[in-house]
């Protein structure tokens, strides 16, 4: 066990893995993306109470979960960072920023375009959307900080502090704004309650969360490939892998 | 498939637009997501090889 | 900093609190200039919003809080940039009580400059907005934790973007969505107080908050002040 996390802290180590897993994860990801897609747009029942506008959820849920699951996997390798000073967690960490603020974007977006046709509104301030919307601040705010710092590598350190104080954080807003939200509902509809879905439904949303996990995991590699390339442009180890 | 013509399942009931649109808005992030890293890297190493390939040049004219 | 092993530790933090209250009365617009800009922005609300005062007894609550959030972060936004310029953070970084330790008695006459006063001339403002006296008592129990909180969440902040330039704006991005449940506890409690409810719970819950932030802020402050500092 000891030598996976060694072989985790090793930069070569790290671009072979992703050499090795990248050329078929890539399509795979695509093909259960396209085909879950399909399977939503196309194979799923109608709902009877929204009709067709309700495919959204499709990539809306998929997008929102991971979006959560990406500040976690960030504030982790934040973790690993601070405690243990490994680049690579470093790395890791600034790779999974903007990609968890763009599944936060596309979650809020889909969420609007849902609500739209759905409930009349663009925006509405139940507890999941605001949720959500506090979700990308916390995003954006590690970003920006990591910006504002021109050293990288104490950047980096400051963003693991401030993930770290965000995750803490993140049940709390979770629960007062589901609390907020509980109190001054309009008595009538829940916006994004839940309801019981039928497993005709389920099917493809489950297939869909599971592809855009697939989906994280691939651009967090591409993107760590990326980063190393650069931080490495000079080492020996990198240079040799990429001109045999 | 639950449509029963193309025109249909464009259309969606009326909602047509705001589904393909959301759909379609995911799938261009996703793409610019997925394509922006490969191309940044491919450029990274092109210039790595280039550099290696100068300083192999330099190395033989020199011997 | 002398070996603290034979002082009293209680002692210790009662004595460098005193200290840095005597330092923020030598500038007192410190300490007034957030009771000023509450006031003013209170003052914008009717304004903004038109004088019909059951209109504003009703968003009062929401008012309140709203400002008083501002209200510190800007008192937030002061924090450690002093001693930072001057060198003294760095010393007291490398002394040898630790530096969680230490920053507590700096926090702690913040909050009592700051957001104490800010919670005891609220019931004042709520006055103005139409808040009903009957209210005052959970007002100001609930802002004295609440803006406890603040101050602790805004160290964490403050900490961390103590060497920016112009780290303000970006303290404001990075506190205020941790500001949220105190908003929303705080504006439940005065809510309920309102309408004859019960403000237990919200209590309870900035409690709750009080007592998780003073176990855990420091280190994320201590933490925060070290990065800055390697700058």
């Amino acid at each position: 066990m000891w030598r996976i996390i060694h072989q985790l802290g090793s930069p070569p180590w790290v671009y072979r893995f992703c050499d090795r897993v990248i050329p078929w994860l890539l399509p795979l990801t695509a093909v259960a993306l396209i085909v879950g897609s399909a399977w939503g747009l196309l194979f799923a029942p109608t709902d009877y109470k929204q009709g067709d506008s309700y495919r959204i959820i499709y990539i809306h849920v998929p997008a929102a979960v991971v979006s959560l699951a990406g500040y976690y996997i960030m504030a982790f390798a934040g973790l690993v960072s601070l405690v243990w000073r490994i680049k690579l967690a470093d790395l890791a960490m600034r790779a999974a920023a903007p990609i968890g603020a763009a599944f936060t974007a596309v979650a809020l977006i889909t969420g609007a375009i849902w609500g739209k046709p759905t409930w009349g509104a663009w925006w509405v301030w139940d507890a999941r959307v605001t949720s959500m919307l506090i979700l990308f601040f916390l995003y954006v705010g590690v970003i920006a900080l990591f910006q504002a710092y021109d050293n990288k590598t104490i950047a980096a350190r400051a963003c693991a502090i401030l993930s770290l104080v965000g995750t803490v954080n993140i049940p709390i807003i979770y629960k007062s704004v589901d609390w907020w939200y509980s109190l001054h509902q309009p008595a009538s509809i829940k916006f994004t309650g839940s309801s019981a879905i039928d497993a005709s439904m389920l099917y493809p949303l489950l297939g869909m969360i599971v592809a855009f996990y697939a989906l994280f995991a691939l651009l967090l590699m591409l993107n760590l490939k990326q980063s190393l390339t650069s931080e490495y442009s000079q080492s020996n180890w990198l240079i040799k892998r990429i001109t045999t | 498939m639950q449509f029963d013509s193309f025109s249909e399942a464009l259309t969606m009931g009326g909602h047509g637009g705001f589904v393909w649109a959301a759909y379609a808005i995911t799938f261009v992030v996703i793409l610019v997501m997925m394509v922006r890293p490969v191309i940044n890297t491919r450029s990274m190493q092109g210039t790595i090889q280039r550099e290696f390939d100068r300083k192999q040049a330099h190395e033989k004219d020199a011997s | 900093m002398a070996d603290q092993s034979g002082i009293d530790i209680l002692q210790y933090l009662r004595g460098q609190t005193a200290r840095h209250v005597r330092l923020q009365f030598a500038s007192p617009s410190e300490i007034v200039n957030p009771l000023l800009f509450f006031l003013l922005v209170v003052i914008l609300f009717p304004l903004g919003l038109g004088p019909d005062p059951e209109r504003l007894a009703l968003l009062a609550p929401g008012i309140l809080w709203v400002v008083a959030l501002l209200a510190n972060l800007m008192i937030c936004m002061r924090l450690f940039v002093d001693d930072f310029e001057d060198g003294s953070l760095e010393q007291l970084a490398m002394a040898s009580t630790p530096l969680a330790l230490s920053v507590i008695p700096q926090l702690l006459a913040a909050w009592m400059t700051g957001g104490l006063v800010l919670s005891l001339a609220a019931p004042l403002f709520g006055m103005m907005l139409g808040l009903p006296v009957s209210a005052a008592p959970v007002l100001v129990a609930s802002l004295l934790m609440g803006t406890a909180i603040m101050l602790l969440l805004g160290a964490v902040g403050a900490a961390l973007t103590v060497g920016v330039r112009r780290g303000g704006i970006l303290l404001a991005l990075l506190i205020l969505p941790l500001y949220i449940p105190v908003l929303i506890a705080g504006t439940r409690a005065l809510d309920e107080a309102l309408h004859s409810g019960d403000p237990a719970v919200a209590l309870a819950f900035l409690g709750a908050g009080v007592t998780g932030g003073l176990l855990l802020a420091p280190l994320a402050i201590a933490a925060g002040l070290r990065v800055s500092l390697e700058l």
